[in-house]
């Protein structure tokens, strides 16, 4: 699904190496997590392949297709394709949570009846269908990263990528939202996230691509430091 | 855009301006002190000019004639003069009364009656416009009947310049005023698409393309800029007619007739009406352009 050949990502004229010669494939279906510490170049991976940057060198294809030669309308329809998970969650303040997940489905263009049946659906696989006319501000963090993770699912994509998604959240709400990732991986939906949770890693035994520097240190199925 | 998208954004438009409703009185409101102070100034102006005008329609040419010549002949070609809009005749008699009347006194002058009478008949001529006095005095002058033309050169010399200046420095002030409403604006705009970048940021990240996310912060910023002009308007037309009608009571300023004429105030209110949505949209469509660099 996702083939990383050899990218190099430099900054400031090539005197910081964000990433380099990085090389990394994924199928369809994996759940992957992306450590390290910072500065080590999750983000920046993230942000490629969201399609956000574009690197200084190497090849990134998604479903066989050359992300890099996206033309702005082949990179809306990819960023459409993907669901966001972000650390600060980036809801709509002014909306309440069935708009804010409901808005995802806005973009593409569903029609309102369509929109009124997968939204309750989307709220209810994370456990706020209860919660559906408040606003973020009466949400705890949790609950307003329950929020964010809906409205990614809620457009049923084919690839779900989370930078830091437990960031600002504790350690029970942390747990929560990555069983909540399980669960929709468990459903296909293949899921990158990148995180410092060390321990969450450690707990869930997922594939774990290590990086240091820009470089990929290690990639096996485990914990978040070589066992 | 799908059918939908259409919809979506209309609805959405509502809804934030509703959300933000405090933010948008505020927007509205600022756009409608910088469009008072346009609409103030450009009344102003248009007063001024109406003033001149009216000055300037008064001043007559005076035409002295010779003794003993057909006053209603000389009167007869000065009317067919281009330019040349009333004359009335006054007789050295006439003249002699007046002047007696103008001194406080019908008997002071009594002895100057007849054939002792110093003054010469007169013909006053109003013109079109002031431009064409020295012209037509030009040509009065040479006619064998007439003695003197006097039309007051320095008076309407003065006034000519004074309008000129006038004219130059409304414009001036004008373009300045005009900027600086549409620069307040479009930066008071800008301060409230700043309040919202995370959103757009957001509609970004989640594929909205840039029409989409623009086309509601454009109704937004048009509909807080109609809002803005209506209210400058409403406050303008309460504030011009206290002050004309304040103005139509006071016999000391005979020479001042405010502009009531709606022909002429119209294109005042609804410029800034035209000005006050537009520059509202452009400031709204500019402002979120950094933004939508994701």
């Amino acid at each position: 699904m996702i083939e990383i050949n050899k990218v190099s990502m430099l900054y400031q004229g090539g005197k910081i190496h964000a990433l380099e010669e990085m090389s990394l494939q994924l199928k369809a279906g994996e759940f992957l997590f992306l450590v390290g510490p910072s500065g080590a170049g999750k983000s920046t991976l993230i942000k490629l392949l969201f399609r956000e940057q574009l690197p200084t060198k190497g090849e990134i294809y998604f479903e066989g297709k050359d992300i890099l030669a996206y033309k702005k309308e082949d990179i809306l329809a990819h960023r459409r394709s993907i669901g966001m998970v972000f650390q600060d969650y980036k809801l709509i303040k002014q909306k309440t949570v069935f708009e804010n997940v409901a808005f995802a489905l806005e973009i593409l263009g569903f029609s309102p009846k369509e929109i009124q049946q997968k939204v309750p659906k989307a709220l209810e696989k994370v456990g706020l269908g209860h919660k559906e006319n408040a606003f973020p501000k009466e949400l705890s963090g949790g609950e307003q990263q329950r929020v964010g993770i809906a409205r990614a699912i809620v457009k049923d994509p084919v690839l779900i990528l989370a930078d830091e998604p437990t960031g600002n959240l504790d350690r029970d709400n942390a747990l929560e939202v990555m069983k909540l990732f399980e669960n929709i991986n468990e459903e296909g939906t293949t899921i990158i996230i990148a995180t410092h949770a060390w321990d969450l890693v450690d707990r869930m035994q997922k594939r774990v691509v290590a990086l240091s520097s820009g470089k990929l240190e290690r990639d096996e199925r485990g914990g978040y430091t070589h066992e | 855009m799908n059918r939908y998208a259409l919809r979506y954004c209309i609805r959405q438009s509502i809804q934030s301006l509703s959300r933000n409703a405090w933010l948008a009185m505020l927007t509205s409101g600022l756009i409608a002190i910088s469009l008072i102070i346009l609409g103030g100034f450009l009344l102003v102006a248009t007063n001024v000019n109406q003033f001149i005008y009216t000055v300037e329609s008064n001043v007559e040419l005076s035409v002295f004639l010779e003794d003993g010549v057909d006053a209603g002949e000389v009167e007869g070609r000065i009317i067919n003069l281009d330019g040349a809009v009333e004359t009335s005749y006054v007789s050295k008699e006439q003249g002699l009364e007046d002047f007696a009347v103008a001194m406080g006194d019908p008997t002071l002058l009594r002895d100057l009656e007849g054939e002792n009478n110093p003054l010469p008949d007169l013909i006053r001529v109003r013109v079109e416009d002031p431009e064409q006095m020295s012209v037509i005095a030009e040509v009065v002058q040479q006619y064998p009947e007439v003695e003197l033309v006097d039309y007051g050169e320095e008076l309407v010399a003065r006034l000519m310049q004074i309008t000129s200046r006038l004219n130059s420095l409304f414009l001036v002030l004008g373009v300045l005023i005009a900027l600086g409403a549409v620069f307040l604006i479009v930066n008071i705009i800008r301060l409230s698409a700043v309040a919202r970048q995370e959103e757009v940021v957001v509609m970004k990240y989640m594929g909205a393309s840039n029409g989409y996310i623009r086309f509601p912060f454009l109704m937004e910023g048009m509909v807080m800029g109609w809002a803005g002009t209506v209210v400058s308007v409403v406050a303008l037309g309460i504030i011009y007619r206290q002050l004309t009608a304040a103005f139509g009571q006071d016999s000391l300023i005979l020479l001042f007739q405010p502009v009531t004429d709606i022909q002429r105030l119209l294109p005042i209110f609804l410029g800034l009406m035209i000005v006050g949505t537009l520059m509202a949209g452009f400031g709204s469509f500019i402002s979120i352009r950094k933004y939508l660099r994701v």
